[in-house]
């Protein structure tokens, strides 16, 4: 076991201009976030007072309905991020490389539930029997998507195994654009869209007498909130769930007990992808459109979702999910506002990735990661 | 102590013997690991491979398990030819190995460890009987049980380590470099251990580089050199062996 030096070379290393800037990001990030909501404070107490009036002239304040809709609106997106980021984040752990194509992954639950849920609406059955016609969809987007992600493991990252990490990431890469391009050459490059949802259910709903809700958000937030305690279940209380975890620390010692690490390993894809299709078919039904590149940028979000949760961990992901989300929806109008800059709701995207940049900079483990040391990881 | 010499070379005497090499050649690519190695373990022994750096123990012990194929000879498990058969084949018919440097699933709790070590078995009244027994020969990890396993002292680590093992019902442990990157009073404690574990009926196999201390717990030992075993006798013989002393004990 090698001694510990590093520990020691730590403490007595000298502050490099690095850390000086480091210092200074952090220093600014938090500033401006702070500052902020400072003067968001201001503005709803008083949208005329003096700091408002030179910044943000047009400040005018947000209702409590405004309030609570952001919020929920970064709920249901944050939850959909979470079922992706899941993905992303047990490959992870099992394999130490970044699937790329797990993006595409959720492009063909998207793709899929588009063409079922269509045929369902041709013959009627999605007005009248919505709930079962949307339990068939889901069933059959959960399967395409589990299938892609087990081929996608065995024909292109299983050869690979032994090979330094960058090589299958460069690989996803290429399955990812492998994806996309198969599903303009299946489905043409024009965005499809979903069947509108029937009527009882796009309308607000009141819960627990004070929020109301889109019907559609109402329903992305309770099928994630099953998918994700049905994963937990399969992760924490069952055989299965038990060899993941042991083939995510050392795959060796698991063989050792006798778990089939390949095995496992396919099971790891099968049950990120099938998260990825869950997550798909609630895109589709909340945005209705979806495009071969609809899983680029949920892809891409959804992995920094995976990295601020701290990646390889399974609450993280969900947790970070919520996170980005929630931030992508509020921090424009709360803390981009306030400084009189404009258009802040184009600038979703934006901040979400500033939130990956302020995590790693304050906590580069994520926020529920564990320092891995090069031990662990060898 | 004067169980077996005669025994050596397979199934001469009337018991089968518990995990045995035949004419076991290895190779790694074109590297000669393992060459003609054969011993056997009997029932209830305490035996022990000695060698330095690149012998081969670390391979031999791959061999028995079935991480690595040898490219000729076989591999025996109660008497059946293993030699093709999966780590998870040979772990549910009794083989177990206890890693270097105990290799606990660090962010796993002690009893997630406890139970991936049964992983294969079926009878949930018997695991939980042998989960038993393991708190009552360390009732230390007892206490320790929802803790995860990365958070223990290093003594506590080796109890799950060994426990672990054992709940997989091993009619014999391969024990890897017990003595390896430990404290000198946590490697008396681990042999204690060891010594401990032998004493319920668990035959019981020491892979070492520290001859001194696993000859003076084991019953016989075989010593390896470049791949080659070089050396079979009793542990009181090796321990008088002048060759032995001076390639391993540094004297002479």
């Amino acid at each position: 076991m090698p001694p510990p030096v590093h520990v020691k070379s730590q403490t007595v290393r000298r502050r490099t201009g690095v850390d000086i800037f480091l210092l200074i990001m952090k220093v600014a990030m938090s500033g401006f976030v702070i500052l902020g909501f400072l003067m968001f404070i201001g503005q709803q107490i008083d949208p005329n007072n003096f700091i408002a009036s030179r910044i943000n002239p047009d400040a005018t304040g947000l209702t409590a309905a405004q309030f609570e809709g952001l919020i929920i609106s970064g709920l249901s997106q944050g939850a959909m991020y979470g079922l992706i980021a899941l993905g992303y984040s047990m490959v992870y752990g099992v394999l130490g490389f970044i699937n790329f194509a797990h993006g595409e992954v959720f492009m063909v639950g998207a793709m899929t539930g588009m063409i079922t849920s269509n045929k369902f609406d041709d013959a009627g059955l999605w007005e009248s029997n919505f709930l079962l016609s949307l339990a068939i969809v889901l069933l059959i987007a959960i399967i395409c998507s589990t299938l892609t992600a087990v081929t996608m493991e065995r024909v292109a990252y299983r050869r690979l195994r032994g090979s330094p990490r960058l090589i299958p990431l460069i690989t996803s890469i290429g399955v990812s654009f492998f994806l996309q391009n198969v599903s303009i050459a299946l489905l043409g490059p024009r965005a499809k869209t979903y069947p509108a949802l029937p009527d009882w259910l796009s309308k607000k709903r009141e819960l627990l007498g004070f929020i109301s809700i889109d019907g559609p958000r109402l329903l992305v937030l309770i099928v994630a909130t099953v998918a994700m305690l049905a994963l937990w279940f399969l992760i924490e209380k069952t055989r299965t769930g038990k060899a993941m975890r042991a083939v995510a620390e050392d795959k060796e010692i698991a063989s050792l007990m006798g778990i089939n690490v390949n095995r496992t390993i396919v099971t790891t894809f099968a049950v990120g992808g099938a998260m990825a299709g869950v997550a798909g078919i609630l895109w589709g039904l909340l945005f209705r459109s979806v495009t071969a590149v609809t899983g680029f940028l949920p892809g891409i979000k959804a992995f920094s979702a995976a990295v601020v949760g701290g990646i390889g961990n399974m609450g993280g992901a969900m947790a970070g999910g919520v996170t980005l989300g929630g931030a992508e929806s509020v921090a424009p109008l709360v803390l981009l506002e306030p400084w009189g800059i404009n258009g802040v709701s184009q600038l979703k995207d934006a901040v979400a990735f500033l939130v990956l940049i302020f995590v790693l900079l304050v906590k580069p483990t994520g926020l529920f990661g564990e320092r891995l040391s090069s031990e662990d990881r060898a | 102590m004067n169980t077996t010499n005669d025994t050596t070379n397979g199934t001469a005497s009337g018991t089968t013997a518990l995990l045995e090499m035949r004419g076991v050649n290895t190779h790694y690519g074109a590297v000669h690991i393992l060459k003609d190695v054969e011993f056997a373990i009997y029932p209830g022994e305490l035996v022990c491979l000695l060698g330095g750096n690149a012998s081969g123990k670390s391979t031999t012990l791959k061999t028995l398990l079935g991480m690595v194929t040898p490219t000729t000879g076989d591999v025996f498990l109660n008497g059946e030819v293993v030699t093709k058969e999966s780590i998870s084949y040979r772990v549910e018919r009794g083989v177990t190995m206890v890693p270097e440097n105990r290799r606990l699933f660090k962010r796993l709790s002690v009893k997630d460890n406890l139970k991936l070590g049964a992983f294969l078995r079926k009878n949930r009244s018997e695991i939980d009987a042998d989960l038993e027994r393991i708190f009552t020969m360390f009732p230390r990890v007892k206490e320790r049980l929802s803790q995860k396993a990365g958070t223990l002292s290093g003594g506590e680590q080796q109890m799950v380590a060994m426990g672990r093992a054992l709940m997989s019902d091993p009619k014999v442990l391969l024990m890897d470099e017990p003595s390896m990157g430990l404290a000198p009073a946590l490697v008396q404690t681990n042999f204690e251990l060891i010594q401990q574990i032998h004493s319920e009926g668990v035959a019981i196999f020491v892979v070492e580089q520290n001859a001194n201390m696993a000859l003076s717990i084991a019953d016989r030992g075989w010593v390896l050199q470049t791949g080659r075993v070089v050396l079979d006798d009793t542990a009181d013989a090796l321990l008088a062996n002048p060759d032995l002393r001076a390639s391993y004990l540094g004297e002479g």
